[in-house]
């Protein structure tokens, strides 16, 4: 299971506290894992990544295993410790003023 | 006795006010959607339980919200607005092309007929319609067909459509306003549409008198009179006896008449009401004083309603869509502010009382009238 941490507000979208815990079916990359959130909690389309380009939405960030994933293409692999669920895959918003 | 339900968009939530027909005592409820901006929440004028948010916010984008109870409970429905074709490109600041991109929405206007049809109006500006009580949202896109698109240019707020009014004696008929393109008209349901801006003049184009172009903030219209609008423009009040077909300016004695709100008495259609705002860079009333102006003869003389508000060191705005008025016997008149407050006037405008006092600054403000 892949464990995921949505910012607040998009966990009080999806009604749900804590990490959220989702199996992906066939290659986990950064594409399938945001599909797999949205099947489960279409709530959150469009609040992550844009519903027509799949763009990254520009004031979000991806980070995992203390990386900065946000600009990985959406078709590449999840890191392995994220896959095998030993890291987070963290969504959160920009530091964006004080 | 009547009920009187207010519906508060703030830059950080929602909040809804509820009060008798007395208009004395308030219970407030909220914040609804906390953190987020909700430009606009209006219900459904056949089914007022039914009631559209607006909810948006510059990390997560635009959602909309609905609630079949009164704005109890909301569930989340449908987000996707994508512009019908390629959608090309309208003016920047500067007058270079820049592309149409979708922002938020800032205006959602149920159906007189169906509370599950409901036009919004976005920036960049466009018109779309849901049928299917906000599932699904697609354009209209006559309204950017219209030719003229390539020439709108975004006021200091964004492109934004953010006035909708369907005329209740003609359901072809509605009037929409763009900042800063002007207002149009479309007689067949949204095929087609036409600018309705002549007699407005604006010294901020090359063309003061320009066919498009004009940085129109808010139209009022009386749903008992719907041929005559009048109109908040960036500076001016306007007047039209021609269901927009022309304008002529009504401002007369205001101190200034630059503002953003406009209204109409919900039985009196020549008693207007309108916040003036010291200037285009100043936002905030003359002098200190807020002061609603009062016309009763349709425009041109105005009366400045002063008792309750602040009347010194006040420095708030009131923005466009945050003025709304009830249908009860004595008319309530309301209105927001970007300082927090919602003042109410049980009689008119003579008096007014701050009804909640330290919101989150307010973006608009509708009311309900129930049963």
């Amino acid at each position: 299971m892949i464990r995921i941490l949505l910012p607040a507000h998009l966990r009080t979208l999806a009604r749900i506290d804590g990490e959220l815990l989702l199996a992906i079916e066939g290659e986990a990359t950064q594409g399938s894992l945001l599909s797999a959130i949205e099947g489960r909690y279409p709530q959150l389309l469009g609040t992550i990544r844009d519903q027509i380009t799949l763009q990254r939405r520009p004031f979000l960030r991806f980070f995992a295993c203390e990386r900065d994933l946000s600009h990985e293409a959406s078709d590449t692999p999840l890191p392995g410790p994220v896959v095998a669920g030993e890291e987070p895959f963290i969504i959160l918003g920009a530091i964006a003023g004080g | 006795m009547s009920k009187v339900r207010v519906l508060v968009g703030t830059r950080k939530g929602a909040f809804i006010l509820n009060s008798d027909g007395k208009r004395q005592q308030w219970d407030v409820s909220g914040p609804h959607f906390g953190g987020w901006e909700i430009y606009h929440m209006k219900g459904s004028p056949v089914d007022p339980n039914r009631i559209y948010a607006s909810q948006s916010s510059g990390w997560f984008g635009q959602l909309i919200q609905r609630s079949d109870d009164g704005g109890k409970t909301w569930e989340p429905v449908g987000n996707k607005f994508a512009y019908a074709g390629v959608p090309g490109t309208h003016q920047w600041y500067d007058g270079t092309p820049h592309p149409w991109e979708f922002k938020r929405v800032w205006h959602l206007e149920p159906s007189l007929h169906d509370p599950d049809t409901v036009y919004a109006g976005v920036e960049d500006a466009a018109i779309f319609r849901t049928t299917d009580g906000g599932k699904a949202w697609e354009e209209m896109p006559g309204l950017r067909g219209h030719g003229s698109g390539p020439h709108w240019q975004p006021g200091a707020g964004g492109m934004c459509l953010h006035t909708i009014l369907l005329d209740p004696s003609d359901p072809q008929r509605i009037f929409i306003a763009i900042s800063a393109a002007g207002a149009f008209r479309t007689d067949d349901g949204g095929a087609t549409w036409k600018p309705i801006n002549r007699g407005l003049h604006s010294q901020y184009i090359p063309d003061p008198n320009a066919e498009v172009g004009h940085c129109v903030h808010h139209i009022a219209m009386n749903p008992a009179r719907p041929g005559v609008l009048f109109m908040q423009k960036h500076w001016d009040v306007m007047r039209s006896d021609n269901a927009g077909d022309s304008w002529q300016e009504v401002s007369g004695n205001l101190p200034t008449d630059f503002g953003f709100a406009i209204d109409i008495h919900s039985h009196e259609p020549d008693t207007v009401y309108v916040v003036p705002i010291k200037s285009d860079s100043e936002h905030y009333p003359l002098e200190g004083k807020l002061r609603v102006f009062r016309s009763r003869t349709g425009g041109n003389e105005w009366e400045p309603l002063t008792k309750g508000l602040p009347q010194q060191n006040c420095y708030v705005n009131v923005l466009r869509d945050a003025m709304a008025v009830d249908s009860l016997d004595d008319c309530g008149v309301y209105f927001g502010t970007t300082g927090g407050q919602v003042y109410a006037s049980a009689d008119g405008g003579d008096s007014w009382n701050a009804i909640v006092h330290d919101l989150p600054a307010v973006l608009s403000v509708e009311v309900q009238t129930l049963p």
